[in-house]
This record gives structure tokens, C-alpha cells and sequence, in this order.
């Protein structure tokens, strides 16, 4: 007999018990596969992160994450879950380099998700890299696929803030041109940048007194100068 | 990002759960082939949205926290619950809309959306209010959807239509040409 | 026993031989991932790699789950091989996992394997089980195939990633978008109307010439 036993009335007893024993099998595979693969996700997770921030602050090799807590920009090992975080990003010899700083908002399409290099003592763009977006391909895909629209952040001033403007009409140190026929995405990016730079600019200390970077000796405690 | 109106229109028309997320197909191409029933589905499912969202957002802040692995199967417990839950309540309220949606509720279980809709959340961390918000502009716009290809269907019962087209294929070429319409609903929220 | 076996027939014939039923009802989610053979392909792969564990697990265990709560227990077995198969894609190819995004929990709505499960896997044999969990999962996997690569080609002018026609092939970008989905599978089942009506048209010529023979 191939059909599953039928023992009409089943008690609930054996009803319960089934249903336990197969969510307690497969609660244990789940928690199995989770622990095993948990390593190599958190290091993939670790090594995107670091290489979009190398990429927006050039010359930087090492980086930690800062928050702001109590009216100050503090390191921290691992923010909170909803805390706004920034990355402070250090050259070889250890020296401040500028911030790397997450920013998103709604594009053409749907969210666009970028991370842009900030160098605060000459206020400036250094470095923009589109980390999530659902642009239309082949138009608004262009904020990552048109390397001359990319490289166009590579020494964009955010004094008063920055403009997007029509291809080839730049002439100011704080306009970028804008991608031909993906106006809407190009703007949309800028206004990105530029919302997240309000938001940010009163919490950065001042120029100069950027948090050192923290040594991994846990005994380190001091974070700014 | 954050904005409120960004999140329910954008659920609603610029990316539609059905038309853009292919999302809820199944009573899409299924039921849509009376006006009536629905309407009713969507709104049906509209109102299990809104409960999953917020069953959804509490799990996640309080218990998936301590085993995210555990995420899929909650939701889907969450929603078959709350599926079972509406069938009784609509049972006992109004025994003769029951009868109306027949075997339409239970299929309100498998349909992709809601879980979609539970996941998407989660991706996005959104949070009480965004999570409820969201959940209409899904729901709604899933109901719209519904109902255009419902209204489009019926329209051509009475045309003469070749019998090698009739059926699932031209529902989903008159799906595909709604969607091309929806997708000018995209730059709605710029500010050009 | 030739009651089990015409049933046996009879379900197949919903689910096998009707590829306007299997189509729709396994594609779902699927068609969102259909944008390039690539994500076809990776899509493809973890709904076997879940349609087959599902279907041995239920058809070895379907004597002990007791009738009334074997869809729970199904949809539990299914989403613990989709938890899986999410955990370990994201370990080992992070980049098509996040091209295939929040679509691979979806796999748990797939009506196609609770379908399966429900339809043949908890009624038969584990050997027959696997076996037919391997033929849908192929037939899914070809399916999603033909599909994304015809989206892939006409909308990206590439296949797999390789670019096929060069630098002057203006690329029909709507079929990478939501609508070409649609229309792109509106088609396919278009042909396979087709070729139904032919191959119906063909055995009517078959009969009538026999009959008049005899």
C-alpha cells in the first residue's frame, strides 16, 4: 500500500508529536547550516565592504567603523543595529584619509544605495560607488556602468552643494555633468549625497581632529586626538 | 527613503507587487476572471498583508534577533495562522461571503505575495509604521492589478478571439502589455 | 490496482502533460529571475537541489506523517531545504545570491513543489519519488532556461555574460524588464498551444484514416 497510513482518528497526541519532532529536525539542520556557513558570509560581508570603501577614498588601506554617540564621533567594533555608521578610512601609516559614508534614497526606478569618500578639510567628493540599484538597464544602470559619470566624483566640491548639470555644461568645482538621458538618475544620486551631507556635516569634528585609528589591542580605549 | 508616501506609492504603481515583482501570479492568472471575486481577493489579501507585516515587524525585533535562521519558517507559520484566523472570522460574520470566496481563502496561503511581502520588509528594515504602510501599497495595488486584468478579461469574453491564443497565453501577453503601462509610474517621486 | 494506476495517470496528466499548468503554476517568483540565463540557471538549480530533498524526505517518512497535518509538515521539510539552500548560496556565490535576492525564500511558495509532495512524492516509493522529483526539477530547470536565455539575448545582446553580436546590436531592453517576462512566456505557451493543436490535428488525420481503412 502506497498511500499514507490512514488510522482514521489519529490521536492528537501523534498529531502533535510529528509536528514537533519535524520542526525540532529541522530547527537542528538550520541552526547546522547557519553555524557552518556564518565564517564565510561575515568575511565575504567584511571584505565588499572594505573594498567599496578603498574604492571611494583612494589610497586608504585601513578602516573602522564610527558612530555618533552623546555628541561626539566614537569607534566602534560593531555598531548597533539602526545606528547610522560612517568609515573613517587610513592610509598605510595610519593617517586620516576622509570618511566613507553610506547614503540612499529613492531613484528614477527604486532605491538607490551609494557610498561616496569625503575628505573634510578641502570638503570635497572624492569617490562615489553605487552599492544597490534597480535603475532601468541600459539608462539609468549608466550611474555605474559610465565610468566617466563616476569618475566625475573623483574632486567634487559639496560647498554650497552639489549640482548636476547638463553634459558638458560643467564649470564649477561643485558641478558634476549629467548622464544623457538619465537625468533623473543623475540628479537622483547627487540629491542623495547632498541630503546625506546635511544630515552628517554638524556631527563631523572639526578638521583635524578626526578619530585616530584605534589599534585591535582591546586595550585601547581613546578615540579622538 | 524613509518617506511614508515614497514607500505606499511606490508598492502601489512603480513597482508593483504583481506587475513588476511577479509576485502573486497565481491568483493572478487564476481567479481574474470575474470582477467580483476579485475585488474581493484583493481585498482579502490586502488585510492579510497588513497583519503579516506587523506579525512580521514584531518578530523581528523581538525573537528574530536571537536566531535569524529561523526567519522563513516563522513567517510561513505566521501566515497560514493568520489565513485560518480570517476563514473562521469571515465564517462566523458573514457565513453567506463566505460561501461567496469558497475556496479562494485558503489559496490566500500559497500566494507569493505575502511572503514576498514579509521578506521584502525584512530586507529593507522597515520598521511599524513603514511596515504597515508598505503593506497597503501592496495589497492595494495587488487588488488593482487584479481587477484590470479581471476587467480586461471580461471585456474580451465577448470579442472574437483565435482559439490558439485564447487562455493562459493571452493573459499573460495582456499582463505584460499592463505592466509596460505601469512602468511609466517610474520617476513619479523625482525632483527633477 | 488499475484504479491506483489510471489515478496515477490522471495526475500526471495535470501536472506532466500539461505544460500550460505547469508552466504557471511553478513560475511564480520564477519569472522576476529570469532577466539572464545566469540567474536562470543558479534559480533552476536550488529548486531541484529542494524538489529533490523534499520529495525524499516525504516519500520515505510517508507511512509516519499522519494525514491531517502532512501539508504542515510538508511546507516544513521544504522551507528547511530552502533555509539551506539560501545559506549556502550566500556562503559560496554572494554575487548571484544578491542578483537573486529575496527570490529564493519565495522558492517555499512554489506551488510546484508542495504540489509535487502532495500529488506523488507522499504516495509512492522513495526511488519513484526522487525520480520524478528529478524529471520536474529538469523540466523546471530547461524551462527557466529557454526562458531567460531568450530575454538574455534579445535584451542584453549576451548570453551567460558573452556578448554575442557586437557593438552595433541595439539590445530590445524590455526584455529584461518585467514586461518581457510576461510576454516572453505568453509566447512560449503560445507555441506550446500551437503544437498542441497540431499534434491533435495530426492524431484526428491518424484516426479518420484508420477508420476509413477498416
Amino acid at each position: 500500500m502506497n498511500a499514507p497510513k490512514d488510522t482514521g482518528n489519529s490521536s492528537s497526541l501523534r498529531l502533535v508529536l510529528t509536528l514537533a519532532i519535524a520542526g525540532l529536525v529541522s530547527g537542528i539542520a538550520i541552526i547546522g547550516i547557519y553555524e557552518t556557513t556564518l565564517p564565510t558570509i561575515t568575511a565575504n560581508k567584511a571584505r565588499e565592504l572594505r573594498e567599496a570603501v578603498f574604492k571611494v577614498l583612494p589610497g586608504v588601506s585601513q578602516m573602522q567603523a564610527l558612530v555618533y554617540r552623546d555628541g561626539e564621533l566614537v569607534v566602534v567594533e560593531a555598531p548597533d543595529k539602526d545606528e547610522p555608521v560612517i568609515y573613517g578610512g587610513y592610509d598605510e601609516p595610519g593617517e586620516f584619509v576622509g570618511y566613507a559614508m553610506p547614503a540612499a534614497g529613492p531613484g528614477f526606478q527604486d532605491t538607490i544605495a551609494i557610498l561616496y569618500g569625503y575628505k573634510p578639510a578641502e570638503k570635497i567628493v572624492v569617490g562615489m560607488e553605487v552599492l544597490e540599484s534597480r535603475e532601468t538597464p541600459g539608462l539609468g544602470d549608466k550611474i555605474y556602468k559610465d565610468a566617466v559619470f563616476v569618475a566625475g566624483f573623483s574632486a567634487l566640491s559639496v560647498v554650497p552643494e552639489i549640482i548636476a548639470v547638463k553634459k558638458g555644461t560643467k564649470s564649477q568645482p561643485n558641478e558634476i555633468d549629467a548622464i544623457t538621458g538619465a537625468t533623473i538618475s543623475s540628479k537622483a544620486v547627487v540629491r542623495i549625497i547632498n541630503e546625506a551631507h546635511a544630515a552628517w556635516s554638524a556631527q563631523l569634528p572639526p578638521p583635524g581632529s578626526e578619530p585616530q585609528l584605534r589599534e585591535t589591542e582591546p586595550a585601547s580605549t581613546e578615540a579622538e586626538q | 527613503m524613509d518617506n511614508l508616501l515614497w514607500i505606499f506609492i511606490s508598492a502601489l504603481l512603480v513597482n508593483n507587487f504583481v506587475l513588476t515583482y511577479f509576485l502573486g501570479l497565481c491568483p493572478f492568472l487564476g481567479v481574474s476572471n470575474s470582477l467580483e471575486t476579485s475585488a474581493r481577493l484583493g481585498l482579502a489579501t490586502t488585510f492579510v498583508m497588513l497583519v503579516t507585516a506587523v506579525c512580521a515587524w514584531i518578530l523581528n525585533t523581538y525573537v528574530l534577533i536571537h536566531a535569524p535562521y529561523l526567519r522563513l519558517i516563522c513567517f510561513i507559520v505566521v501566515i497560514a495562522s493568520t489565513v485560518q484566523f480570517i476563514e473562521m472570522l469571515i465564517k462566523k460574520l458573514s457565513p453567506a461571503l463566505f460561501r461567496a470566496m469558497g475556496i479562494f481563502l485558503p489559496l490566500i496561503t500559497t500566494n507569493c505575495a505575502i511572503l514576498g511581502l514579509a521578506i521584502f520588509a525584512t530586507n529593507r528594515g522597515y520598521g511599524f509604521w513603514e511596515g504597515i504602510v508598505y503593506a497597503l501599497g501592496a495589497g492595494i495595488g495587488f487588488t488593482l492589478a487584479l481587477v484590470l486584468l479581471a476587467g480586461l478579461r471580461e471585456e474580451s469574453e465577448l470579442s472574437n478571439i483565435p482559439q490558439l491564443i485564447k487562455g493562459t497565453a493571452m493573459n499573460l501577453i495582456i499582463a505584460g502589455i499592463l505592466s509596460m503601462a505601469f512602468m511609466g509610474f517610474a520617476g513619479l517621486f523625482s525632483s527633477a | 490496482m488499475k484504479k491506483n494506476q489510471s489515478q496515477e495517470e490522471f495526475l500526471k496528466g495535470i501536472w506532466r502533460d500539461n505544460p500550460v499548468f505547469v508552466q504557471v503554476l511553478g513560475m511564480c517568483p520564477m519569472l522576476a529571475v529570469t532577466n539572464s540565463a545566469i540567474n536562470a540557471v543558479a534559480m533552476g538549480m536550488a529548486t531541484f537541489f529542494v524538489l529533490v530533498g523534499s520529495s525524499f524526505l516525504v516519500s520515505t517518512f510517508r507511512h509516519v506523517i499522519p494525514k491531517q497535518v502532512r501539508i504542515s509538515c510538508f511546507i516544513i521539510i521544504i522551507a528547511t531545504f530552502v533555509t539551506i539552500a539560501d545559506y549556502t548560496l550566500l556562503a559560496l556565490v554572494p554575487k548571484v545570491h544578491k542578483e537573486l535576492g529575496a527570490f529564493i525564500p519565495l522558492i517555499v511558495a512554489n506551488c510546484l513543489i508542495l504540489g509535487r509532495q502532495e500529488a506523488f512524492a507522499s504516495k509512492h516509493p522513495t526511488k519513484l519519488a526522487v525520480m520524478d522529483a528529478v524529471g520536474m526539477a529538469s523540466g523546471f530547470l530547461l524551462a527557466l532556461l529557454s526562458l531567460g536565455a531568450v530575454r538574455e539575448i534579445l535584451g542584453d545582446g549576451a548570453l551567460f555574460g558573452v556578448n554575442l553580436f557586437g557593438e552595433n546590436f541595439e539590445p530590445w531592453v524590455i526584455m529584461i524588464l518585467p514586461p518581457g517576462g510576461f510576454l516572453t512566456l505568453g509566447v512560449i505557451l503560445l507555441f506550446f498551444n500551437w503544437f498542441k493543436y497540431k499534434k491533435d490535428e495530426f492524431l484526428e488525420d491518424v484516426a479518420a484514416a484508420e477508420r476509413s481503412e477498416s
